[in-house]
C-alpha cells in the first residue's frame, strides 16, 4: 500500500512561492485508483512526487510501511513503482524493444516485447524495431510509454493521462488494457484522467483541486454528483474550486 | 601475425583470424594476408603504397575485407586504395584501421580510398576506426575518401570511429552521376583531448541524383569535433545533410553544413543539433529503474549505435 503523509510542494512563482500541494493525505490500496480535477489543481505533481522526479516541500511518503521520502528516482523505480509519463520522451538510436526490454529489466526475446505492443494495440511487427522517435505519432509513442509499465508489472503503476493524445480507436483498445490491468494485476494502479470510461472502472475516485484533496470514495459516491450534472455546475467541483464554477 | 593484431582486427572489422573470401590485410605497413577471388582481384601498386581492388561487372553477394592495423611506435603511412566496381555488381566492403600504441612517439594511418562505383553497380563500405594502448605517442589517422558513381549507381557508407583516435581528419568528396545514390552514416565519439574533424563534400551532378549524409556524434570529456558538409545540388536533384551532436563534460562541437542549389529543380535541406543529453530521457530512464550513469550509457550508446 502507498500512503502520503501531509505532503506538501511549493514551487517559485511570479509572486513569490506558489503552494501547488497542500497537506495532501491520501492512501492508496491495492486496486484502481483515478485521480480526477480540474487542469492545474496538481495532479502530475502528485504523480511525480511519487516516483520521486519532484521532491516534496514537507510530508512523507510510505510503501507498504516503508518511508521512501528520501529515496530516488532509481531506488523508487526498484522498490516497484512504475512511471507513464503524460508527455512520452523521444530517444534517437534506442527501439521499441531497447526500451521495452528496459523496462522489463532483462534482455527479452521479440516475442515476449511484441506481446506488451499487443496489449497496448499496436502491431509489433511494425514498430518493435523502430526507434522510439519524432517518426513515431504522439498517440503511437503514448501507447508505447504505457506498454513499458506493463512490462515492469510493478506493485505500484502511475499513468498520467494515458488518454491523452490517443484517437477513440485506440483509446477502445487502451480502456481493455485497464480492464484487464484490473482484473489481473494485484497491485496499486493510480490514473490521472478525465475521461468518463476510465473513471467508471475505478475502485476509488479522488477529486484533486487547487492543491487539496476534496474528494475521496468509490465511483458509486463520487462519480453521480462528478459527472451527472450536465447542464448546470457539478458540487464536487464547484466545491473543489471554492464556488468558483 | 600477433595477438594484439588479431585483436584489432576482431575489433575493427568483426573478424576472428583470417577472412575466407578476398581481402587484404596490412598489418605494420607489410601484406598480412591476401586472398584474392575469380570475381575480386588485387594487385599492389607499382608507383605508390596501396592496392588496387578490381571487381568484375555483375559481381553479386561477395564481401572483400581490407583492414589496416598498426601496432608500432613511432610509425606513419599514407596509403592509397583505388576501388574499382563493375557495372552491376553488388557488394560489400569492410575496411577500417585500428592501431595499437604503447610507445611515445607518433602511430599514424592516412588512408586515400578512391571508389569508381560502375553503372547501376551497389556498394556498401563499412569502415571503423579504433586506437587503443598506454603509451604517450599519438594515435591519429586521417581517412580521405574519394567516390565516384556512375549513372545509376548506390553507395552506401558506414563509418565508425569508435574509441581510441587521439586526432583524426576525415574527408569524404563525392560526385554523383545521373540517378545516382549516396547514402553516408558517421558514427563518432571523442573523449580525453581528442579531436575529430569531419569534411563532407557530395556534388550531385547527374539528374535525379540523391545523396543523404548523416553524422551522430558524442563529444566527452575536453575533446572537440568539427562537423562540416557541403551538398551542392548542380542538376534536378534532392540532397539532405544532418548533424545530431551530444556534448557531455567541457566538451565542444561545431557543425557547419552547407547546401548550395546550382540548379532550379534542387531540393536540399540540412539539419544540424548539438545539445547535452535530455534531462527528461535520464529521468524516464530512471523510473525504469536504471541509475543515472547507466541511463547515460543507455542513451549514448543507442545514439551511436
Amino acid at each position: 500500500m502507498l500512503e502520503l503523509v501531509n505532503i506538501s510542494f511549493s514551487a517559485p512563482s511570479e509572486n513569490g512561492e506558489k503552494e501547488i500541494l497542500k497537506n495532501i493525505n491520501l492512501k492508496l490500496d491495492d486496486g484502481f485508483n483515478v485521480i480526477t480535477g480540474p487542469n492545474g489543481g496538481g495532479k502530475s505533481t502528485l504523480a511525480k512526487i511519487i516516483a520521486g522526479i519532484i521532491t516534496p516541500t514537507n510530508g512523507k511518503i510510505l510503501l507498504d510501511g516503508e518511508d521512501i521520502t528520501n529515496l530516488s528516482i532509481t531506488e523508487r523505480a526498484n522498490k516497484g513503482i512504475s512511471f507513464a509519463f503524460q508527455q512520452p520522451v523521444r530517444f534517437k538510436g534506442i527501439t521499441v524493444h531497447d526500451l521495452i526490454s528496459l523496462a522489463s529489466g532483462k534482455d527479452i526475446g521479440m516475442t515476449e516485447a511484441c506481446d506488451f505492443l499487443s496489449q497496448v494495440g499496436l502491431c509489433a511487427r511494425d514498430y518493435i524495431n523502430r526507434e522510439v522517435n519524432a517518426s513515431l505519432s504522439g498517440g503511437e509513442l503514448k501507447r508505447i510509454e504505457i506498454a513499458t509499465v506493463l512490462a515492469r508489472g510493478t506493485k505500484v503503476s502511475l499513468f498520467d493521462e494515458p488518454e491523452a493524445g490517443i484517437d477513440l480507436w485506440s483509446f477502445n483498445s487502451l480502456i481493455k488494457v485497464f480492464e484487464k490491468l484490473h482484473e489481473t494485476l494485484g497491485g496499486s494502479i493510480m490514473i490521472i484522467s478525465h475521461q468518463e470510461r476510465i473513471l467508471n472502472i475505478a475502485d476509488k475516485v479522488i477529486v484533486v483541486a487547487n492543491g487539496t484533496i476534496k474528494a475521496t470514495g468509490t465511483k458509486e459516491e463520487i462519480l453521480p454528483e462528478l459527472l451527472g450534472n450536465t447542464m448546470g455546475p457539478c458540487k464536487v467541483l464547484t466545491d473543489a474550486l471554492g464556488g468558483a464554477n | 601475425m600477433q595477438n594484439t593484431e588479431l585483436d584489432l582486427l576482431k575489433m575493427i572489422a568483426d573478424i576472428d583470424g583470417i577472412p575466407s573470401g578476398a581481402h587484404n590485410i596490412r598489418a605494420n605497413g607489410e601484406t598480412g594476408s591476401r586472398v584474392v577471388t575469380e570475381n575480386v582481384d588485387i594487385v599492389t601498386k607499382t608507383d605508390k603504397p596501396g592496392i588496387d581492388i578490381i571487381i568484375k561487372a555483375g559481381t553479386k553477394g561477395e564481401s572483400v575485407h581490407i583492414p589496416v592495423v598498426i601496432s608500432k611506435t613511432d610509425y606513419t603511412e599514407t596509403v592509397y586504395n583505388d576501388f574499382y566496381i563493375g557495372d552491376d555488381a553488388d557488394v560489400t566492403i569492410m575496411a577500417g584501421c585500428g592501431i595499437h600504441n604503447c610507445g611515445d612517439g607518433e602511430a599514424r594511418h592516412d588512408g586515400i580510398h578512391t571508389f569508381y562505383v560502375g553503372k547501376n553497380a551497389k556498394v556498401k563500405y563499412i569502415e571503423k576506426h579504433y586506437g587503443e594502448g598506454d603509451g604517450t605517442g599519438g594515435k591519429n589517422m586521417n581517412p580521405t575518401t574519394i567516390i565516384n558513381i556512375a549513372d545509376g549507381g548506390y553507395m552506401e557508407m558506414e563509418t565508425t570511429q569508435i574509441k581510441g583516435i587521439d586526432s583524426t581528419n576525415r574527408i569524404t568528396n563525392a560526385v554523383l552521376g545521373a540517378e545516382a545514390k549516396l547514402v553516408i552514416h558517421e558514427k563518432l565519439m571523442t573523449h580525453g583531448t581528442q579531436f575529430a574533424g569531419t569534411d563532407f563534400t557530395v556534388d550531385l551532378n547527374g539528374e535525379n541524383s540523391s545523396a543523404n549524409v548523416v553524422s551522430r556524434s558524442v563529444a566527452k570529456d575536453t575533446s572537440h569535433q568539427k562537423f562540416l558538409s557541403k551538398i551542392n545540388g548542380n542538376n534536378k536533384c534532392s540532397g539532405h545533410t544532418e548533424c545530431d551532436a551530444i556534448i557531455m563534460d567541457d566538451a565542444t562541437v561545431t557543425a557547419v553544413p552547407e547546401i548550395t542549389a546550382n540548379h532550379i529543380d534542387a531540393s536540399l535541406i540540412h539539419e544540424a543539433a548539438i545539445g547535452k543529453i535530455a534531462g527528461e530521457q535520464l529521468i524516464k530512464l530512471m523510473t525504469l529503474g536504471l541509475t543515472e550513469s547507466q541511463a547515460e550509457e543507455q542513451i549514448v550508446n543507442g545514439f551511436l549505435k
